[in-house]
């Protein structure tokens, strides 16, 4: 195994300007810095184009794992720092090239001095190292314009920086730059991708989840929870905001025609999310929406719903394909989780035959004949606010006892 | 003692009976139940079968479990043809099964079913050749045995999966209680088998518990209905502490599986070259990767086998005549017979079946023993004059 010494890490999105770039690159070191947090020995140095970690001993792979993470880095390198001598760089640059080198590739050596005065220069260095790697490697082919290997190699005051490999970051806005949301998560495969995509641009969200006990059952509202722990490490921390449901739910069964049942539940989910949001400082509301997916999900159904805010309802997933949706929602690993067959508060009182065409007025009309202020307020009383960390459990685990007794 | 009736049961690994007892005493909940009792049983049932299918290459939908060999036997024959009768009512074994397979056979030709027994040769074995012959239009099912119960024989499940692969209409079970463990697995469960059964006390499990293999997409007409357990295939509560226990068992004897086949078969050879030497002694298993490890079946001419097998048990050697179902009932072996072994020398036979727990200690003593009790009877019997 390779020895690095630190981490080069650049970042994305570089159009982004003034002000807005002070703020992405402080957000984008904290993020950073936060999730890797348990690593005590890591140094962060923030410069402006880029940010470098020293490792101090902490290995590569785990902090990998973690960087892959975050939002708003564009790539980042593993790079091993050696003394100033041919000898330390020759050495180096064999042992690096040949843990990345895989037969049939090209590589060139790119070379940078920041230290004018090192007794080579680029040139003499480019061509020195290379010839050393050609002596001690077979196969190895070199190619200017497209190298599928650059070999780094930056002479500073202090060392001289080697690395060979360029590993792409998430991409994106650094979490927390783009402001404040909350996200209105149930438990299936597309608003756990649709909060990834809204992490993704930046927005720092809170989820919203609504729970019928007893309707729904503690397995729903933990998978909901985890589903959020897998979320969380996109971003660090998530809250998780569980709002009771049932009366609600019963009151709207009990005295409203069926036809309506789930237009006006969901006007009244829309409604809590949106009082959360102005509680909480948020300054949208996001759900895993898609049109036409569901009868809950055609445009009269959107219209009908969103009706009771003027709150940006922003829907990551709109336009997305179902199989595009599981793609990412595996890619992202909620995929198994969204699966697990608990029924959540979106089922169990889903009328047979919702109008797929609910009319505005229809809804507004119906929806008079309750206690709307009284409801939501006895809802908003009994939520219930939980912060989740990074891959935490919820839904009971026994593996590490079952292996124990198989 | 020596114990050489592995082929009869095995003794439970302590571990495998620890994880029983801690499953009995603390996992007690009904797997089906909506509590969390019955979601903690239901995730170690989950993690049982995932372990299983693991360990035996298949996928986990693929793993059913049913209470032992003979059950997994009977729902697959009867299973298989009960659901493809409209399809034909032919089904091929062959003449040197166990008796959950032959008896199975037996009911279903009592039913109306046409049954082709096919033949064996002199070590025991169907030739592929007679089974491609008697398939027809009418044939749903073929049920050939991995390992011969009596003497060991490896039936040749590679070579009629060739032949199957051309019919893939016709279900193909094969019966490998003597199989698992005996670095053979290979040999006798191919992609062309559908159907296979396993019973875990002939692997260091507790008694009661069995798994039927079924090829995803096989479909069988259960023989238990109830509330629907196992896919509605073989109804009944789960026998949760059994199936961790067997889970626990498969994966530790599997740990070791080519050193134990090996020391079996080294067992096997020492004591079959010394027998090789006495006069009036027959050998019916061979040595050679003809034959699984762990079963040499030979007579001792003009004793009966159940003298010698209690002979045997007054030094505190445990063995039996051929097949230990059996062989309270009848005194000939079904397998020798099939194999036109003349009568009085099939009622002479005894069968060793070697395990992991056996050691070449155990050989050497065995043939120690056996050598004083075979000078005696060949005295009487006047052999080698």
């Amino acid at each position: 195994m390779l020895n690095y010494t630190e981490v080069m890490v650049r970042y994305g999105e570089l159009s982004t300007k003034g002000k807005n770039r002070k703020d992405f690159i402080n957000r984008l070191a904290a993020n950073i810095q936060k999730t890797l947090t348990d690593f005590p020995d890591l140094e962060f140095h923030p410069k402006h184009d880029r940010l470098h970690i020293v490792l101090n001993g902490t290995s590569f792979e785990e902090v990998d794992q973690r960087l892959k993470k975050v939002f708003g880095i564009q790539t980042y390198s593993p790079v091993i720092k050696t003394e100033r001598t041919l000898e330390a760089i020759e050495k180096t640059a064999l042992s690096l090239m040949q843990a990345t080198f895989k037969p049939g590739m090209t590589f060139k050596v790119n070379t940078r001095r920041s230290d004018h005065h090192f007794e080579y220069d680029t040139n003499e260095l480019n061509s020195m190292v290379g010839d050393y790697l050609f002596d001690h490697m077979d196969g190895l082919k070199a190619e200017m314009k497209h190298p599928d290997l650059v070999l780094r190699i930056e002479v500073r005051l202090d060392g001289v920086y080697i690395s060979n490999e360029l590993l792409q970051g998430a991409g994106g806005m650094p979490v927390g730059t783009a402001g404040k949301a909350v996200m209105m998560l149930s438990g299936g495969i597309d608003s756990p991708v649709a909060s990834y995509l809204a992490l993704k641009r930046g927005v720092d969200i809170e989820m919203v989840h609504f729970f019928s006990p007893p309707y729904t059952t503690d397995k729903a509202l933990a998978k909901a929870k985890e589903l959020t722990g897998i979320l969380a490490n996109y971003s660090g921390k998530i809250n998780f905001i569980a709002v009771p449901f049932a009366e609600i739910q019963e009151t709207i069964k009990e005295k409203l025609p069926e036809g309506y049942l789930m237009t006006i539940q969901r006007r009244f989910m829309l409604r809590l999310a949106d009082k959360i949001r102005e509680k909480r400082g948020g300054k949208a509301i996001f759900n895993g929406e898609s049109v036409g997916q569901v009868a809950s999900q055609t445009l009269d159904s959107m219209m009908a719903i969103n009706d009771v805010t003027t709150t940006p309802v922003l829907r990551p997933v709109v336009t997305m394909d179902k199989t595009e949706i599981i793609k990412l929602a595996e890619d992202i690993g909620t995929f198994d989780l969204s699966i697990m067959p608990f029924e959540d508060c979106c089922t169990i009182f889903a009328p047979p035959r919702p109008k797929t065409k609910p009319k505005v007025d229809k809804a507004r009309e119906y929806e008079a004949r309750l206690d709307v202020d009284g409801l939501i307020e006895r809802a908003m009383a009994g939520i219930e606010i939980t912060p989740i960390y990074p891959n935490q459990k919820f839904l009971a685990d026994k593996s590490a006892e079952d292996a124990d007794l198989l | 003692m020596i114990y050489f009736d592995n082929s009869a049961t095995t003794k439970i690994y302590p571990e495998a009976l620890t994880t029983y007892n801690k499953v009995a005493t603390d996992i007690w909940g009904n797997p089906s139940s909506l509590h969390k009792l019955g979601d903690r049983a239901s995730q170690l049932l989950m993690s049982s079968r995932k372990q299983i299918a693991g360990l035996l290459g298949t996928e986990v939908n693929e793993i059913f479990f049913t209470s032992g060999g003979t059950e997994s036997n009977n729902t697959a024959i009867k299973g298989t043809a009960i659901q493809k009768r409209e399809f034909g009512k032919h089904i091929i074994t062959s003449s040197v099964e166990h008796a959950s397979v032959a008896n199975a056979f037996t009911a279903l030709e009592r039913l109306g079913y046409r049954v082709t027994r096919l033949p064996v040769d002199k070590e025991g074995r169907v030739n592929p050749q007679d089974l491609k012959n008697a398939l027809d239009k009418d044939t749903t099912l073929v049920s050939i045995m991995g390992v011969n119960n009596e003497i060991g024989t490896i039936q040749p499940i590679e070579a009629i999966s060739e032949i199957l692969d051309n019919y893939p209409n016709i279900t193909f079970h094969v019966d490998n209680v003597q199989a698992f463990g005996k670095n053979i697995w290979d040999r006798v469960f191919t992609p062309r088998v559908d159907l296979s059964s396993l019973s875990a006390h002939k692997y260091h499990a507790p008694r009661g518990i069995g798994i039927l293999y079924k090829k995803t997409g096989k479909m069988l007409t259960p023989l238990h209905d109830g509330g629907g357990q196992e896919k509605g295939l073989r109804s009944g509560t789960e026998n949760l502490p059994a199936i961790a226990a067997m889970a626990k068992s498969m994966r530790l004897l599997l740990e070791q599986e080519p050193e134990n086949a090996a020391r079996e078969q080294a067992i096997k050879e020492k004591i079959y070259h010394y027998l090789k030497t006495l006069p009036g002694i027959e050998i019916f298993s061979g040595i050679d990767d003809g034959f699984a490890p762990h079963v040499l079946c030979f007579a001792l001419t003009g004793i009966r086998g159940e003298t010698l097998v209690h002979t045997l048990e007054s030094h505190d050697i445990y063995t039996s005549t051929t097949s230990a179902c059996a062989s309270k009932t009848a005194d000939e072996a079904s397998t020798l017979v099939a194999m036109h072994v003349d009568d009085k020398i099939a009622t002479s036979a005894i069968r060793l079946s070697f395990d992991a727990s056996n050691t070449m200690e155990e050989a050497d003593q065995f043939i120690e023993v056996f050598d004083g009790i075979y000078r005696h009877f060949a005295k009487i019997n006047h052999l080698g004059e």
